[in-house]
């Protein structure tokens, strides 16, 4: 009698029961998606504060001074020591090496070039920093690309495409993205905004460096120091400098772990379970240690610009979606509440009824959670599609990659879904239990 | 007293009622029916209010936490760099930092700071960058900087961890000279960044210029405000220094918009699921609310009332509500915005009564289409038959 019961009350009353399933299906799927979008948001955001640029270098350990003003490097290039380029792809090999989304060799070399038009024995010293651009790499069976287009986001080049032309307007091909950057094993360079118009030249042209005749792939806007620079490829700095393989200092981007007491311990004082804890948690700290590990001779620091700053942004925006979540998880399990109470209310008539005939409270309150129960269900597999599709868009649209649903996820929505329908439901089917069922026969509502 | 004791006789009343102004019958059929039915008309006002709370907290953080996001960027330092045009070394006029203070200062929080360097010799003949600034104002600018202790007297130097080894590893005092004048120097306090400051030595402005007689040559700036707004400050400071490059720090400057951008477009989607599902709320229970009352809206009709005025008067009733629905969830809205702008930002949110408007007339719709959903359902339903209870 009693499945019969529930299962005549779905037949017949199927707007009823429609209006307080939609209601609990959009208020699980918001619930849904808001959970996935808050507990990924911390990633995706960490993934956009990396448009703020490396937050470690690396550099040599006994390296001597930086004398440098304004971007002009005044020491002597061959004083200091270097790192070793074929050290560099064991970044790969650190344990945190996921979270490394790139990293960039810097070579600083000062260079002599031929000044404005023709006359050769006019010379200028200009600094010319080799790099990798876009760099094919790999480290045991992994192929990866690294360079400065991925730890360096904001530097902008305008120059040839592929086939040699200047960048056409509406041609795919022709996207700032694929145009201007040289190949990382050319003899090609970059020159900075700044010095091309001093120099009057443009991309295509030639300019003598060091005694070679370079060509000017694309023209560099940076808004610092590179401006008036020359960029080249990793290799040729190395071959102007005559030091096949140094490096000077390298520039890393990692995505790292809010810094907090236990991030600055020194790892030296720690105990072995402790130090464990310590390194296999991704702090910029832990990071730079790790880096050090990889590659000898080395000390890696944080940049403090970046890597400070990173840690307050991501705790902000991460309570903020935090407290929205709280506000939309309390929006919907109102709303689902709200649609039980409404739905139940207007069935006291049938309830006067069955207690007329002689069911008691108890009999009368479990079919009434039995359809929650069943509704919830329903609803709640329903909403959780939902929203897992629409979290997918809000991921898709905004941060351009996927927002993953964590499959644990299902269970707890679906539990939450039927406890908040139950809560929803109580106040009101006491209410309409507790009514006297002559009043209710009546029509006295 | 006197006269409403006379006007009890039955034709007195109806004479009353009859004169009365037809408003005031329509007036006290609405509030009747939400005394008589206290708890079902709590209930929907409940709903009301905690919809309209909970839009205007979201559209009060939504605006807000961009400039709240904004002020947290500043941390990142300068987002405007003025240096001497052509060549680096150049300095600025001696001017330059009181012209950038009296562009920006007006409203703006913005800050500046002026850097002049010089490359001096220590005792063994090594190269060193020594800074000139001002270390309070570079304090503020700077926050990322791990400072052990800023030089506050005579003499005291500001020295970056790589330099510390060179011109003084045991923190005694060093003597460093610049075109052939010599300076004694006490380490006050380590710097390090993690950047080329690193390798530097800073001083307090004006005890560099005594010694190296080198003006300013590169001006930070941080200005507050939206990219556009940075963009008129960059313009501004270039017209009034023609002399000098003014340019904003890509690196900061795209950073920033990134963030904020996708913070912005993530927050408005959750604002706008949590707003729609508070409409959800609301229409669930008022529609609960106006299909309950059938068997008024059966006895209006059977009375004779015109189908306009019983529309009018669901829709009254409706509107009313969700007026004083909005009213007072607007006050707790801003309570809540205000109470998480406390715990998230550590700083008061200001009250946006800009959003009012939106907040009632979103609520005062909302109200209306839960209304006129269960009306056109009933209208198809005889009287007679919601009368007799089926």
């Amino acid at each position: 009698m009693f499945p019969r019961i529930v299962y005549e009350s779905f037949r017949h009353q199927a707007r009823r029961k429609l209006l307080a399933g939609i209601a609990i299906t959009l208020g699980v799927a918001v619930a849904t998606a808001m959970i996935a979008v808050a507990t990924d948001i911390g990633d995706k955001i960490n993934r956009e504060l990396r448009s703020y640029g490396a937050n470690l270098v690396v550099t040599p350990q006994e390296d001597t001074l930086d004398v440098e003003v304004g971007g002009v490097n005044l020491k002597p290039p061959s004083d200091g020591a270097f790192l070793n380029e074929a050290d560099l792809p064991k970044i790969r090999g650190t344990f945190w090496h996921n979270n490394i989304v790139g990293f960039s060799p810097m070579l600083p070399v000062t260079v002599k070039i031929a000044n404005g038009s023709g006359a050769k024995d006019v010379t200028e010293d200009v600094t010319l920093v080799g790099t990798y651009f876009n760099k094919q790499l790999h480290f045991g069976k992994q192929d990866f690309t690294t360079g400065v287009r991925i730890t360096h986001p904001w530097w902008r080049v305008e120059g040839k495409c592929g086939d040699g032309a200047l960048p056409r307007r509406g041609r795919v091909e022709d996207s700032p993205a694929t145009c201007g950057w040289p190949n990382d094993d050319s003899q090609n360079i970059l020159i900075g905004e700044r010095l091309a118009a001093k120099l009057a030249k443009r991309p295509g042209d030639t300019l003598d460096v060091a005694g070679r005749q370079l060509t000017i792939f694309g023209i560099l806007s940076t808004g610092a120091a590179e401006d008036d620079e020359i960029v080249a490829p990793l290799a040729l700095a190395q071959q102007i400098l005559g030091k096949p393989g140094a490096v000077r200092r390298v520039y890393v981007s990692a995505l790292t772990k809010p810094q907090d007491a236990f991030a600055t311990q020194d790892p030296n004082t720690m105990t072995p379970e402790v130090r464990d804890r310590w390194y296999c948690s991704p702090y910029v700290q832990s990071i730079a240690f790790q880096l050090q590990e990889v590659i000898p001779h080395s000390h890696a620091e944080q940049i403090r610009q970046v890597a400070q700053n990173e840690g307050t942004v991501l705790s902000r925006i991460k309570g903020l979606m935090l407290l929205v979540t709280l506000a939309a998880l309390f929006a919907s399990a109102l709303a689902v509440s709200a649609a039980m109470a409404t739905a139940i209310f207007e069935r006291r008539v049938e309830v006067g009824l069955m207690k007329a005939l002689g069911a008691g409270n108890l009999a009368v309150s479990a079919i009434f959670f039995a359809e929650a129960l069943l509704l919830a269900l329903i609803g709640g597999i329903a909403g959780f599609s939902a929203g897992a599709l629409l979290a997918r868009q809000i991921g898709r649209s905004i941060f351009n990659s996927q927002i993953s649903i964590e499959p644990v996820l299902f269970p707890v929505i679906l539990a939450i879904a039927v406890i908040v329908t139950f809560a929803g439901s109580a106040a009101a089917i006491r209410r309409a239990v507790k009514f006297d069922p002559v009043f209710a026969l009546r029509g006295e509502g | 007293m006197s006269t409403t004791g006379t006007l009890h006789t039955p034709s007195q009343v109806a004479d009353r009622r009859a004169k009365a102004p037809h408003s005031s019958m329509f007036a006290r059929m609405l509030l009747r029916a939400a005394v008589l039915r206290r708890r079902r008309a709590a209930a929907a006002l409940l709903a009301m209010v905690v919809a309209a709370a909970v839009a205007t907290a979201m559209m009060n953080l939504y605006v807000d936490v961009q400039a709240k996001l904004r002020t947290e960027f500043r941390n990142y330092g300068a987002n405007i760099i003025v240096v001497g045009k052509d060549g680096q070394s150049l300095s600025l006029p001696a001017d330059a930092l009181t012209k950038v203070e009296s562009a920006t200062s007006p409203g703006a929080k913005a800050l500046a700071v002026a850097f002049s360097y010089a490359v001096a010799r220590t005792k063994d003949g090594q190269s060193v960058v020594v800074v000139g600034t001002d270390f309070t104002r570079a304090r503020q600018l700077n926050h990322w900087w791990k400072v052990s202790h800023w030089p506050d007297g005579q003499n005291q130097a500001l020295i970056g961890m790589r330099a510390a080894n060179v011109v003084s590893p045991n923190r005694q005092p060093f003597e460093l000279t610049f075109q052939g004048k010599a300076i004694e120097l006490t380490p006050a306090g380590m710097l390090q960044t993690g950047a080329g400051e690193d390798s530097r030595i800073y001083l307090d402005q004006s005890q560099f210029q005594n010694w190296t007689g080198v003006a300013p040559s590169t001006i930070e700036v941080a200005v507050n405000g939206t990219a556009a707004e940075v963009e008129t400050s960059v313009r501004q400071l270039a017209q009034l220094l023609p002399s000098a490059d003014v340019r904003p720090v890509r690196q900061i400057m795209e950073g920033e918009a990134n963030v904020l951008n996708k913070t912005r477009a993530t927050l408005y989607a959750s604002a706008t699921l949590v707003v729609l599902t508070s409409a959800l709320c609301v229409l669930a229970t008022l529609m609960g609310w106006v299909f309950d009352r059938r068997r008024d809206f059966a006895i209006m009709k059977a009375l004779g009332a015109s189908e306009r005025l019983v529309n009018g008067f669901f829709a009254a009733e409706a509107a009313a509500m969700g007026a004083v629905g909005a009213i007072l969830g607007f006050f707790i809205g801003i309570g809540v915005a205000v109470w998480i702008g406390r715990a998230n930002f550590h700083a008061p949110v200001v009250p946006r009564f800009s959003v009012f408007p939106y907040v009632l007339a979103g609520s005062v719709a909302v109200a209306l289409i839960s209304a006129i959903l269960p009306i056109i359902m009933l209208r198809r339903v005889q009287p007679a038959i919601i009368l007799r209870g089926e």
